[in-house]
């Protein structure tokens, strides 16, 4: 066995779209076994043969690549890119299409923190049922119990009930707990910005420490200070390929070339064209379309989607960047209001952003749609949309920023 | 009961933790088509897991309802005084020559362990969707765990029944050394069903809704409120496609010794049960693929 940790090869992953994916009832399932048989004697006298599928996704096509024992790797890409579904795959939660991956080394997967954490339960249980749920051993769980509480300064609370806990605290004693695992291979997926600055330099300095004791590991962020300081490697994913590898460094910069190429319209659209995003347009508060944005007045982002089919749940997730590509902040439409059932055709959606305190002077923002495709996961691959900006250029700290903003849907007559 | 597992079970010494001079495990990943292997020794590999969700199981429960514990004795002792008063004294079931209440009881603690155990693992693929959609373990966890915390409010419950044999005066006879046997059908009749389900139930949410309406209509074809002598003799294996009636019967059997040995017909319901379970088990694992994807 060489030095190698990881290999990925030709890993694709499928999802298929629409309502009757997500968890059908039996009388549907039952007039469709019942009409299937029909539908594909028809299908097969008119010669059409396969084209009546489920409409699905790629939201991975191809992807290979090799990963060395030690290595430390950033995976960048936009909304949509492919980046969650890699790590789930790796972390065995769901099974690729195509292709094949093999793992040397105990993983953990770090997808998301307090995985399992139950309210009623006293912190010092919640850290031995997250533990185990992590794949730590008890006497391990045991061995590591005080430096966990610790680190999580929690030592005068870790028997309250966690239902109890700010937020603040729960995420600390999440993210303690799972900082604490021992596996040759991690998996982390975006879990640092728990916390306080405080706390949050904190979880950065324990990464960081990770890092640099030999362990592997597959590194999710959009933040590119913190990837590019935690990180020797980096993959580029778009559109659910492999678009680069090679240096952190040079990695960031092609990434900061992608999110400035302009896709046109249509450039995010499932493979048969059932959903797609049509147009997002930038306007000011009179509803006109602007390219740049004055400094302190509101900011309305409004995105077309057109489905052919009814869907469930539809949601559309906006992430702004600065323009050297660190995550400013995201909206995410279903967590600001949720509504279910859409009818096909088209729907727009309405952000309207009260008091950006943006203060940098370039910034992008990306738009990913989801739908209810199978496990409410799988995202479209999206646009990105660069804003020139007239700031004040003081105070770098992206954590005063925290604007209001509300989303509204309409949708436009019935389309296909 | 249900302390920290941390402190109050010690299932292994804290021996060579990391070792550097191991073979590093081989994750291979693979799409996976049809029919896949059960791989028993990985799902023994998270043993210690599995205590855990059972206890987190366990502690919840008593945590969120107010009379606790008490429960698990509340629910057989009322069906038991119900049954004794409808069945027993106003229809005058026969029940084989044993008080009714102990007649009754004897059978009510297998049946709640089963319905109990039946419920819980049903729903408990849907209700982890948390842990499901976020981590891998053997998926397999999570149904036995649903089954085996039931064992707690069976333990509780059974002692009630000590002190109700003790009242009316019946000593177990030696066929009481058989009766752990028979905890374990129930507990595989229950497994063995709520596998299916519990796929099931990812996949079609009716599932939920029928699992009531389906324990409520076993019940009554289970020889709980009445004795299977009411069954003719020959139509008895037949009977036994119901595993809970082997399992009902052969508690009265092994704690009271004075019915028949329950024979043929337990025979059907041990063969019945491991068609079930190898089924479901199988199945189990051919749906679990899907579950993230679903869920």
């Amino acid at each position: 066995m060489s030095d190698l940790a990881i290999r990925c090869e030709g890993l694709a992953k499928q999802y298929r779209i629409g309502n009757h994916e997500t968890y059908r009832s039996l009388r549907e399932t039952l007039t469709e076994a019942l009409s299937t048989p029909i539908r594909r004697v028809r299908a097969a006298l008119q010669g059409d043969r396969g084209s009546h599928g489920p409409p699905t996704i790629w939201a991975l096509k191809d992807v290979s690549f090799d990963v060395k024992r030690g290595e430390v790797v950033g995976i960048i890409g936009r909304n949509g890119a492919g980046k969650s579904t890699l790590l789930k795959i790796l972390s065995r939660i769901t099974w690729p299409t195509r292709g094949s991956a093999d793992i040397h080394g105990r993983v953990g997967s770090l997808l998301e923190v307090g995985t399992g954490f139950h309210p009623e339960l006293t912190g010092r249980e919640n850290v031995y049922l997250n533990g185990a749920i992590l794949g730590m051993k008890k006497a391990e769980i045991a061995r590591k119990f005080d430096e966990i509480v610790a680190f999580a300064e929690l030592e005068k609370f870790i028997d309250t009930p966690v239902k109890r806990y700010s937020s603040g605290m729960y995420m600390r004693l999440a993210f303690a707990v799972a900082a604490h695992m021992e596996n040759e291979i991690l998996f982390v997926d975006e879990v640092l910005a728990v916390g306080d600055t405080a706390f949050q330099k904190k979880c950065l300095g324990k990464m960081d420490e990770v890092a640099k004791h030999g362990r592997t590991v597959l590194f999710v962020s959009h933040n590119m200070l913190v990837l590019q300081k935690l990180c020797t490697a980096g993959i580029v994913l778009d559109a659910g390929t492999v678009v680069s590898t090679g240096t952190i460094g040079s990695c960031v910069r092609f990434y900061s070339q992608l999110l400035e190429s302009r896709p046109g319209a249509d450039a995010a659209c499932a493979d048969d064209g059932s959903i797609a995003i049509k147009a997002v347009r930038v306007l000011d508060a009179e509803g006109r379309p602007i390219d740049n944005w004055q400094y302190g007045s509101p900011l309305i982002v409004e995105v077309d989607t057109l489905l052919h089919l009814p869907c469930q749940r539809l949601a559309v997730d906006i992430t702004f960047y600065t323009g050297d590509g660190q995550r400013l902040f995201g909206l995410q439409s279903d967590s600001m209001g949720t509504r279910t059932g859409y009818e096909p055709g088209f729907h727009t959606i309405r952000f309207e952003i009260e008091n950006p305190g943006f203060t940098v002077a370039e910034m992008y923002f990306d738009v990913g749609l989801r739908t209810s495709v199978v496990g409410y996961d799988a995202m479209l691959p999206c646009a990105g949309y660069l804003i020139l900006q007239h700031a004040p250029m003081h105070a770098h700290n992206l954590n005063l920023i925290t604007p209001s903003a509300s989303a509204v849907w309409s949708q436009l007559g019935q389309g296909g | 009961m249900a302390t920290l597992p941390g402190e109050a079970l010690r299932l292994e010494p804290q021996a060579a933790v990391a070792e550097p001079f191991l073979p590093l495990p081989h994750v291979a990943i693979r799409p996976a088509r049809g029919w896949i292997p059960l791989n028993l020794s990985e799902l023994w590999q998270y043993r210690e897991l599995l205590v855990f969700l059972i206890w987190r199981d366990i502690k919840v429960r008593y945590k969120q309802t107010v009379l606790g514990a008490a429960w698990a004795v509340l629910q057989p002792v009322f069906s038991m005084v119900v049954f004794s008063l409808f069945f027993g004294r106003l229809a005058k079931v026969p029940s084989d020559g044993i008080p009714y209440p102990v007649f009754a009881y004897c059978a009510l603690l297998p049946w709640q362990l089963f319905a109990y155990a039946l419920n819980e693992s049903s729903n408990s693929v849907v209700a982890n969707e948390r842990l499901i959609t976020r981590v891998y373990f053997p998926r397999l966890v999570i149904p036995i765990a649903g089954v085996l915390a039931g064992l707690v409010d069976f333990a509780i419950a059974f002692v009630v029944l000590i002190f109700l044999m003790l009242g009316y005066g019946i000593i177990p006879t030696a066929t009481v050394a058989t009766l752990p046997l028979f905890v374990l059908l129930a507990i595989l009749t229950a497994l063995a069903v709520g596998l299916w389900l519990s796929a099931l139930n990812v996949q079609y949410r009716d599932v939920r809704y029928t699992i009531g309406f389906l324990t409520q209509i076993w019940l009554f074809l289970s020889p709980v409120a009445y004795p299977s002598s009411l069954v003719p003799a020959r139509w008895r294996p037949l009977y036994g496609l119901n595993p809970m009636a082997g399992v009902v019967e052969g508690f009265r059997w092994a704690l009271i010794g004075k019915t028949p040995a329950p024979g043929a017909m337990l025979g059907v319901s041990v063969i019945v049960v491991l068609l079930l379970l190898v089924g479901g088990l199988y199945y189990f694992r051919r749906m679990e693929k899907t579950f993230a994807d679903v869920i």
